[in-house]
């Protein structure tokens, strides 16, 4: 096959294109260049959006023998990934823009560009699995399950690509256990990147200054923090760069009358107030999601299955069915939880799975809790 | 390398010796030093003592836009104004601009017309407006994008009657048209090793005696004092063999390398009759003769077709092109010499620059004819594909 490898410049993505040229395939490496200002992207982020990053691409694309191209993919980057992040915390939402990336950019824009130029396929350093189940019909579907490695497993933010393009999608590194073998692979070829630091942060915020980022793009936009009373508690820059959850950075000069830790439990960017209130009215038993996508038949009925909000969040058992979605088509789901979860904010992703298999993934448009409240605390839903 | 080349500086690289240096084997590699700057000398028709060897094109145009700046100036603080083409190599255009952010400068790009001709009148202007103020003049010999040869002796006249001194940038036109430094006026000009069968690493930077030149690199005092640095005797004298050798088969070289350019040019055309010839026309001459596109190059760009798709399908046809000039991580720029030229951003995306070689030959232009309406019609499927909106719910 001729496979295009999508080389960040770091490890997992220069040994994933390693295994594609050692499978026998026809490889070619493409960096994507995501930056319009490179020197932006430059200090301070890991990831693939840096000069260092393009320049270890390079290099290890040079070691494999392989041909090595920049793809400038940055327009189409700054219109979904970044005009996403940015329209959704305006909205009082919590995106998640790597899963945006995979959605837009590697399984849209670069696939798309790739099967026009007569590549079979894009193999990615991606931790997961895909598995091809043939029918008695002979017809094939392809499932995308979880890697066995559990640190790493990213079948979370891939799920969002839907199973139509699974089948142009190579994983190499789904079979890996762990980290550590993957870089002893990358050593045992030679690959200079075999000891590079693993990136967590959003490529395109510098420093991970997240609050940072949006102010400069959004501009500071003053107003009240409230408690679930009404009380004026605090003040913020801007109600946007806070998320239902967070505890962390309020600014709230004294504590609670209570003593007790405050959460977020509301962002309004309407009225740009922030609430914050007790733990306890972070937990939510329901979830509603949008722009649903389906590796499996679409769960009419209430289907058992367990649920993963976070990227490297823990799965608990809940039930899924798909209702319509906000504009009335067949894009929604729901999940009734088996045990509450706190925190979950608009925006999120969410994927179901039974066992490692994804069976379908969408965006968080509302989380409450249906049960009574057991604490004393007044009100029973929390907004989202 | 060429093999005579090659063979120079393997022979000079296992002497000892500093050209610098007053015993037996420091003498002997000044000897060869020597005898190299009055054979680059004689290729382009200088005096030995207007041959500066540097460390290649690049550096003999930082030389030349940092060096006649800071002398002029010295001489007269008012000359900070810099008038240089619109199309000029990075080479020149970057220095100027450094100059600029650093040292005061005030840079003027000359216009081109849409096949990259300097625009004389817009010269004129600008030095009978500030001539003053003008610290040099820089215009290509020719151009390394899309080949059009300029009007250096029309340059120099204009800018001698205002006492301007003139640097060209020859790095892409020795070997190809005649370079004749004397005869053309300058004051300074660029040559390189590589682009002649030299090797890599190794230039000079011809420059009058009277032209105010301030070092850039400041040391041991080599090279009339403003290129202080142990001469490398070896890339010289393979540098000097390289350079003597292009002077004397170029006539028949460009030729042969014309004769195949236009057998390109005209199957381009044929199995891509939508594709632009960008440049001047490949039969042109310039009014004293000269042909007006060097005879190696040949540049089309493909409308909807982005370069990088164009690059990527060729290559893997065994055809190798380049596009326009790449930023330093690799993400293809559309060229500023097609902007300059007129062309629209979205069509300069879409260039391919073949340049001939010593080892072209009629079958590779054969190869690249029979791949190349497959290559269009697939890059300009990636192109519609990269242009249309993509899904999903984003603003």
């Amino acid at each position: 096959m001729r496979v295009l490898a999508a080389m960040s410049g770091g490890v997992d993505s220069a040994v994933a294109a390693a295994l594609a040229v050692e499978a026998g395939h026809d490889v070619v490496g493409v960096h994507m260049a995501l930056s319009r200002n490179r020197d932006q992207f430059r200090t301070g982020s890991r990831g693939c959006c840096s000069i260092e990053d393009a320049g270890d691409a390079r290099r290890a694309a040079d070691v494999l023998g392989i041909p090595y191209y920049v793809w400038d993919l940055s327009e189409t980057f700054e219109e979904t990934v970044v005009a996403d992040f940015l329209s959704e915390y305006s909205a009082g939402r919590t995106p998640n823009p790597c899963v945006r990336c995979n959605e837009h950019i590697k399984f849209e824009a670069l696939l798309d560009k790739a099967t026009a130029l007569g590549f079979d396929a894009v193999a990615t350093g991606h931790y997961a699995r895909v598995e091809a189940q043939e029918a008695p019909d002979g017809t094939v579907t392809r499932e995308l399950h979880r890697s066995p490695n559990d640190a790493k497993d990213q079948s979370y933010v891939l799920a969002v690509m839907g199973p139509e393009r699974l089948d142009r999608a190579m994983f190499p590194l789904g079979g890996f256990a762990s980290k550590d073998e993957v870089r002893a692979e990358a050593e045992r070829r030679g690959l200079s990147v075999s000891a590079k630091p693993d990136s967590y942060d959003i490529c395109f915020v510098a420093d991970g200054d997240t609050r940072g980022f949006l102010r400069s793009r959004l501009g500071a936009q003053p107003g009240e923090v409230r408690d679930t009373d009404g009380n004026v508690v605090g003040e913020h820059q801007g109600a946007y760069a806070y998320t239902v959850g967070q505890r962390k950075g309020l600014g709230l000069g004294r504590p609670a009358p209570d003593g007790r830790a405050r959460y977020v439990v509301d962002v309004d960017t309407g009225s740009n107030t922030v609430v914050v209130g007790p733990a306890e009215l972070l937990s939510v038993d329901r979830i509603a999601g949008d722009r649903a996508v389906w590796f499996a038949p679409a769960a009419t009925d209430w289907t058992d299955c367990e649920v993963q909000v976070r990227a490297h969040g823990r799965a608990v058992p809940a039930q899924v069915r798909a209702v319509p979605g906000a504009d009335g088509g067949a894009d929604g789901l729901e999940l009734r939880l088996g045990e509450e979860l706190r925190g979950i904010a608009a925006g999120q992703s969410v994927v179901a799975y039974r066992g490692t298999r994804v069976l379908g993934q969408a965006t968080v448009s509302r989380a409450w809790r249906d049960a009574p409240v057991t604490t004393g605390v007044p009100g029973g839903t929390v907004p989202a | 390398m060429s093999a005579a080349a090659l063979e120079a500086f393997v022979a000079e690289a296992g002497r000892t010796g500093n050209a610098s240096s007053l015993h037996s084997a420091g003498r002997a590699a000044r000897r060869t030093v020597e005898e190299s700057r009055e054979s680059v000398a004689a290729a382009l028709g200088a005096r030995p003592s207007e041959v500066i060897f540097t460390g290649g094109g690049t550096e003999s145009d930082n030389l030349a836009i940092k060096g006649i700046f800071w002398g002029r100036r010295s001489q007269d603080a008012r000359r900070t104004r810099v008038l240089v083409s619109a199309v000029e190599h990075h080479a020149v255009l970057d220095p100027a601009f450094w100059l600029a952010g650093h040292a005061g400068a005030e840079i003027t790009l000359l216009p081109v017309d849409g096949e990259g001709l300097v625009d004389l009148e817009a010269l004129r202007a600008e030095l009978a407006a500030h001539a003053d103020e003008v610290a040099l003049v820089s215009v290509m010999w020719a151009n390394n994008e899309v080949g059009t040869v300029q009007p250096v002796r029309e340059v120099v006249r204009i800018a001698h009657r205002y006492g301007v001194p003139v640097h060209t940038d020859a790095v892409q036109a020795v070997g190809q048209v005649e370079v004749d430094f004397a005869a053309s006026g300058v004051d300074a000009l660029t040559v390189t090793g590589h682009k002649l069968g030299g090797p890599v690493g190794v230039g000079a930077l011809l420059a009058r005696r009277d032209l105010p030149l301030e070092a850039v690199s400041h040391g041991g005092g080599q090279e009339r004092g403003v290129r202080s640095g142990t001469l490398d005797a070896a890339a010289i004298r393979a540098f000097a063999v390289a350079l003597g050798e292009a002077a004397a088969a170029r006539e028949e070289r460009a030729a042969t390398l014309g004769a195949l350019r236009d057998e390109l040019v005209a199957g381009v055309r044929r199995v891509v009759p939508d594709a632009v010839l960008r440049g001047p026309d490949p039969h042109a001459t310039t009014p004293s003769g000269a042909p007006a596109r060097l005879p190696a190059n040949a540049h089309f760009t493909f409308p909807g077709a982005e370069g990088d798709s164009l690059l990527y399908l060729l290559d893997s046809a065994g055809v190798q092109a380049s596009t326009g000039s790449a930023c330093q991580a690799g993400v293809p720029q559309p060229s500023h010499v097609l902007l300059a030229m007129g062309v629209s951003e979205t069509d300069a995306r879409g260039a391919l620059r073949f340049s001939l070689g010593a080892t072209s030959t009629h079958d590779d232009v054969t190869r690249l004819l029979a791949a190349l309406p497959q290559v269009a019609d697939r890059a300009r499927a990636a192109g519609l594909v990269a242009a249309r909106p993509l899904s999903g719910g984003v603003a």
